[in-house]
């Protein structure tokens, strides 16, 4: 193909299937610079430039000279202009004539290229897929930002939903809310019934020794022996990482509440198996009756439970304490 | 129905008329949710009643109402990620109004399960335009009234909208395109958003 009356009809069909196109004549010099491409050097005249003054060549790796950048395999480029903001470039090259044509794209810095050069539409091919990255991006950030907030919102509706559960999810108990709940009841009904706080012992050795698997066997082990040991109507309750409370309505017999607790004692007290391994614990119970009370409150005797639970404690594991009414000494028995 | 479509609706109702009016809409409608999910889909029917509680509620027309929900997806700031989008349609108005053919297209790209109603445009001469939405759910047509209305301020452009509806159920609007560059119309920047994402 001559340079001549050709070329300029050339060129207008490159400038609009390949704005970022540029011909080079046998000595690498700029003949004619898509519009696009000019955008990228502001305010100077492109034709009759040397590329290699133009752009720093990173691939072909030492590319000296145009016959040397014709050789790269399969004719691909890799350019970055000598201005800022230098976004680098992708390239492919082919012979024209005694020279060569060049069409270059932004590839992955694309959206950092249209912003830096404020490109619009209009400077892409229609054929070119810049317009739907670009879309793409902003509509899939639009719906990830849609997801994400959904995922914030049933996170808030989870939290609400277990600060509203009146279960323990491991043991299957009531938890501290449904224990409140109750003794609330029972007392605004002004009805009898003994608390019982039921406090592990040694369960945080069979937490550090075997492990957090063997833990919960222990604590759901404990579950349904403390789940045996009542009536309908009675509550079981777990309200610490180790601690229970029973709530019995109706039960005052001091007598029958020791043989109970002793019983829940010897209970827990046998060691239960794991995964090969003997988990042993043992358990302290302290108890509180509301007709000690004139007024009985619910924080009041869950005090008063667990001062008797210390005080059983203080006379060696694996005992039982009522809470004694005032003026009476507090009493341990085994 | 999508939840976008949804949640479009109960945004329009918040934006516009405030969290009480909505309340009003749920109570009318009967709605178990007090709030739609962008990202979930519901029963077509939910779409209907709250469509009919917003326009008891208002005492409007379900058209105008409709048309409404249109001009507030382009124009209200809080969907500013979505007039956006739209923009990335066309360099100007009737560029715009030819990537209409895409637009279900392009809505399935960015959210899979969102099936817009196919749309069809027409040039019978440069400045008229015909329009035809074949929807499942009627009045779609409305609401790209609005959404037309909208973009052409956006853009800048003058234009004189007709709607019609067609024995198939299809419903035409016919665009009479007076100026181009009536007014400066809002800046559209390529790389503005994309960026900062």
């Amino acid at each position: 193909m001559s340079p001549g009356a050709g070329s300029v009809a050339a060129d207008c069909a490159h400038d609009a299937l390949c704005p970022m196109h540029m011909r080079l004549d046998a000595d690498g010099k700029l003949c004619h610079a898509g519009p696009t491409l000019a955008k990228l050097f502001p305010g100077r005249t492109l034709a009759g430039q040397g590329l290699f003054d133009l752009f720093e060549v990173a691939r072909p790796r030492e590319a000296g000279s145009l016959a040397a950048l014709l050789r790269a395999p399969g004719g691909k480029l890799h350019l970055q202009p000598r201005v800022p903001p230098g976004i680098a470039l992708k390239g492919v090259i082919a012979p024209w004539g005694a020279g060569a044509l060049v069409n270059l794209s932004f590839g992955i810095s694309v959206i950092e290229a249209v912003r830096a050069y404020g490109l619009t539409n209009t400077d892409f091919a229609a054929t070119d897929m810049t317009i739907e990255l670009l879309y793409l991006v902003e509509a899939k950030s639009a719906a990830m930002e849609a997801s994400r907030k959904l995922n914030q919102r049933l996170e808030g509706a989870m939290i609400a939903a277990e600060e509203q559960a009146v279960t323990d999810t491991l043991t299957g108990l009531k938890n501290r809310r449904a224990l409140d709940h109750i003794v609330g009841r029972l007392i605004e009904r002004a009805r009898d019934f003994a608390l019982m706080v039921v406090d592990l012992d040694y369960f945080k050795t069979v937490n550090d020794t075997l492990g957090h698997a063997a833990g919960d066997h222990v604590l759901r082990q404990v579950a349904r022996i403390l789940v045996d040991a009542t009536r309908e109507g009675d509550t079981a309750a777990r309200v610490g990482g180790d601690e229970f409370v029973l709530v019995f309505p109706g039960r005052s017999d001091r007598a029958r509440l020791a043989a109970i607790a002793r019983r829940l004692i010897a209970q827990l007290s046998r060691p239960m198996p794991f995964d090969g391994q003997m988990c042993r614990i043992s358990a302290s119970i302290g108890i509180a009756q509301s007709a000690v009370y004139e007024r009985p409150d619910a924080a009041r005797m869950l005090a008063d439970a667990d001062a008797a639970l210390y005080d059983s404690k203080r006379e060696g594991r694996g005992r039982h304490a009522f809470h004694a009414p005032p003026g009476a000494a507090p009493r341990a028995a085994g | 129905m999508h939840g976008l479509v949804n949640r479009a609706i109960e945004g329009f109702v918040r934006d516009s008329y405030g969290a009480g009016c909505w309340q009003a809409v749920t109570a009318r409608a009967g709605l178990e949710v007090s709030s739609f999910e962008a990202m979930l889909s519901y029963d077509d029917r939910l779409t209907d009643d709250v469509l009919g509680a917003v326009s008891a509620e208002l005492g409007r027309p379900r058209e105008e109402v409709l048309e409404d929900i249109g001009t507030y997806l382009v124009s209200h700031p809080n969907l500013e990620a979505l007039r956006r989008l739209l923009r990335f349609g066309g360099v100007g108005f009737v560029d715009f109004l030819h990537s209409l053919d895409d637009l279900p297209d392009r809505a399935r790209l960015a959210v899979e399960d969102l099936h817009l109603p196919r749309m069809e445009l027409v040039d019978h001469d440069s400045s008229t335009f015909t329009l035809t939405c074949r929807s499942g759910h009627r009045g779609f047509g409305h609401v790209m009234m609005g959404v037309l209305r909208a973009l052409a301020d956006d853009y800048g452009a003058l234009v004189l909208l007709d709607h019609a509806e067609v024995a198939d159920g299809a419903e035409v609007i016919t665009i009479i395109l007076v100026e181009t560059a009536y007014s400066e119309g809002r800046a559209f920047e390529l790389g503005a958003r994309a960026v900062q994402g």
